[in-house]
């Protein structure tokens, strides 16, 4: 915002206008409580979504980190053969390393793998059906279809496998996932800047007339403005409160409470130091914003008097 | 200096308040403006602080021109210019002292050189022991005399004054005479609108007499001259 004014602003001003900003949020009483609330609430669920979004996000990228290419080879091929196509593979574009994993390692892994149940595979262990493969490591997640493509032109390749589905499944959930979040949250911000400028609106009218007197004692736009952009930050500050304690004590609770009683082995959640200070001064921030931007907004008419 | 050429002053609803107005007051002079109600008096003198623009004519506040001034040179003219309103305006839900106050802070006056100076003019207008009421608090005479502590607390060049005597009793607008005479010793120009008859013939002054928007009459020390 401009604070243009026909000498820079003095540090008392400053002082005044705080004390002036800080004056209001209390003599307003339930309109300041009522810009709190939509605050508050919007917060909440804003702090939430935020929350789950970058959590998935996180989810998914460890998914995508872990894809791998595998290739069986073909039983008939001989040991040179099977040693050409591996060479063959490393030439490949965006290949970062490939493994070569034997029949009977294979076996042994899924057999693992399965615990109790695999025991039933140990039948096997004379006339291993499985091939022997090897396990690409792309160099980054989407390498992993023209990968697999390019592969499957070469010689005694049997099939070629990345799990495309799972992984088509994980992008495009989580490309959705991310626009829904983000669209949420934008629209949430928007309706409370708007519950805040309409509530602060309210109150300037009942002060249209005070702004004019101000302005014939000599005061400039910029004077008017500042008590008023003080006070915005102090609503959202205000309304930033609630949605900061009960997404930190609920992302506590959900760390290192709730992690042990279900099996979220699979589930890495961010760590509780520092993502929740990151994500308690991104609400800050934003609440901050929403109150700033919504008192602004309402008093800028009211001073062309 | 003021000086006004041609002045005219045609409100939005079609009412003609002045009329082709030409006057000159020079620096430190005390000036009377009398007239009929609804004759333009309280128009005439809100052109000069830029309340309202002229519709036609020229006005002059030393090298200012007021018709080509910028919108954001409007508050550094007001602060130069001690209003006392017929209506006082006041902030409402400040107190005496914190209206009064506000006239400084908007010059950003030293927080210290504030406290004294607002209370040595509710002092001068006998309200050091009501700086705490609110206006709704107070009777039309004590809100006039706070409206006339905040025209004064900046010490002004020109003192502009809409009726200061309207809302007192004789004894109270002696002593509003007595305040602004004292200002005007300083240097300052007063224009004070009146239609206290009492106060214009004791206390000679020039005088600006208005009727339907032109002037009438302008004496170097001229007397009411309406029968009420
Ligand atoms: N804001 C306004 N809009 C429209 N007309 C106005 C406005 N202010 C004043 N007038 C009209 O202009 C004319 C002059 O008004 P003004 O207030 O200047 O008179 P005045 O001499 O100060 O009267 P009084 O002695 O009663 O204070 C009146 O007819 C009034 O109705
Ligand atoms: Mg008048």
């Amino acid at each position: 915002m401009s604070v243009g004014g026909i000498t820079a602003m003095k540090i008392r001003t400053i002082g005044r206008h705080l004390r002036e900003g800080r004056k209001s949020v209390f003599r307003n009483g339930w309109m300041t409580v009522s810009a709190i609330g939509a605050t508050t609430t919007t917060l909440l669920l804003v702090g939430v979504f935020l929350a789950v979004m970058l959590n998935l996000n996180q989810f998914a990228n460890s998914i995508e980190n872990d894809i791998e290419v595998r290739v069986f080879i073909e039983r008939t091929a001989d040991e040179s053969q099977v040693e050409q196509l591996g060479e063959d593979i490393e030439a490949i574009n965006e290949v970062a390393s490939v493994e070569y994993s034997s029949k009977d390692e294979e076996l042994e892994g899924l057999v693992d793998s399965l615990g109790d149940e695999g025991k039933a595979f140990e039948l096997f262990d004379q006339t291993n059906p499985l091939n022997d493969v090897f396990v690409i490591d792309p160099s980054s997640p989407s390498a992993a279809d023209s990968i697999a493509s390019d592969v499957r032109e070469l010689e005694f390749v049997d099939e070629v496998d990345y799990g495309e589905e799972v992984v088509q499944r994980i992008f495009t959930f989580n490309e959705y996932a991310r626009t829904i979040g983000l669209v949420l949250i934008i629209g949430l911000i928007f309706t409370a800047i708007f519950l805040i400028s309409n509530t602060v609106r309210i109150t300037i009218v009942a002060r249209r007339k005070e702004i004019g007197i101000m302005k014939l004692v000599g005061a400039t736009n910029a004077f008017i403005r500042w008590p008023f952009f003080i006070e915005g930050m102090l609503l959202g500050l205000l309304g930033s409160i609630i949605p900061v304690a009960a997404v930190t004590g609920g992302y506590y609770y959900l760390y290192y409470h709730l992690r042990d009683s279900i099996n979220f082995d699979f589930v890495q959640l961010l760590p509780f130091n520092p993502f929740i200070w990151q994500l308690s001064g991104l609400i800050l921030a934003i609440g901050v914003f929403i109150g700033i931007w919504g008192s602004v907004m309402s008093v800028r008419k009211f001073l062309k008097v | 200096m003021i000086e006004m050429q041609g002045v005219y002053k045609t409100y939005p609803n079609g009412v003609t308040a002045l009329n082709g107005l030409d006057v000159r007051i020079q620096q430190g002079e005390f000036v009377y403006v009398v007239g009929p109600s609804g004759a333009g008096k309280s128009t005439f003198t809100k052109l000069i602080f830029r309340e309202e623009k002229p519709s036609k004519g020229s006005i002059h506040i030393n090298d200012l021109d007021l018709a080509a001034m910028k919108e954001r040179r409007i508050p550094k003219l007001r602060r130069n210019i001690g209003v006392v309103y017929q209506d006082f305006r006041l902030l409402p839900r400040l107190t005496v002292y914190e209206n009064v106050a506000f006239a400084l802070e908007v010059i950003e006056e030293r927080p210290a050189e504030i406290k004294t100076r607002v209370m040595d003019v509710l002092e001068q207008v006998r309200l050091k022991n009501k700086a705490r009421f609110i206006p709704d608090e107070l009777s039309g005479g004590e809100q006039q005399r706070v409206s006339i502590a905040r025209a004064i607390a900046n010490r002004p060049r020109i003192l502009i004054a809409d009726e200061p005597t309207g809302n007192l009793d004789p004894e109270t607008s002696w002593e509003i005479m007595h305040i602004l005479e004292e200002i005007n010793q300083t240097g300052t120009t007063i224009l004070m609108a009146t239609h206290n008859r009492e106060v214009v013939n004791r206390v000679r002054k020039r005088v600006i007499a208005i009727e339907d928007g032109v002037i009438v009459r302008d004496e170097r020390r001229g007397d009411y001259g309406y029968e009420d």
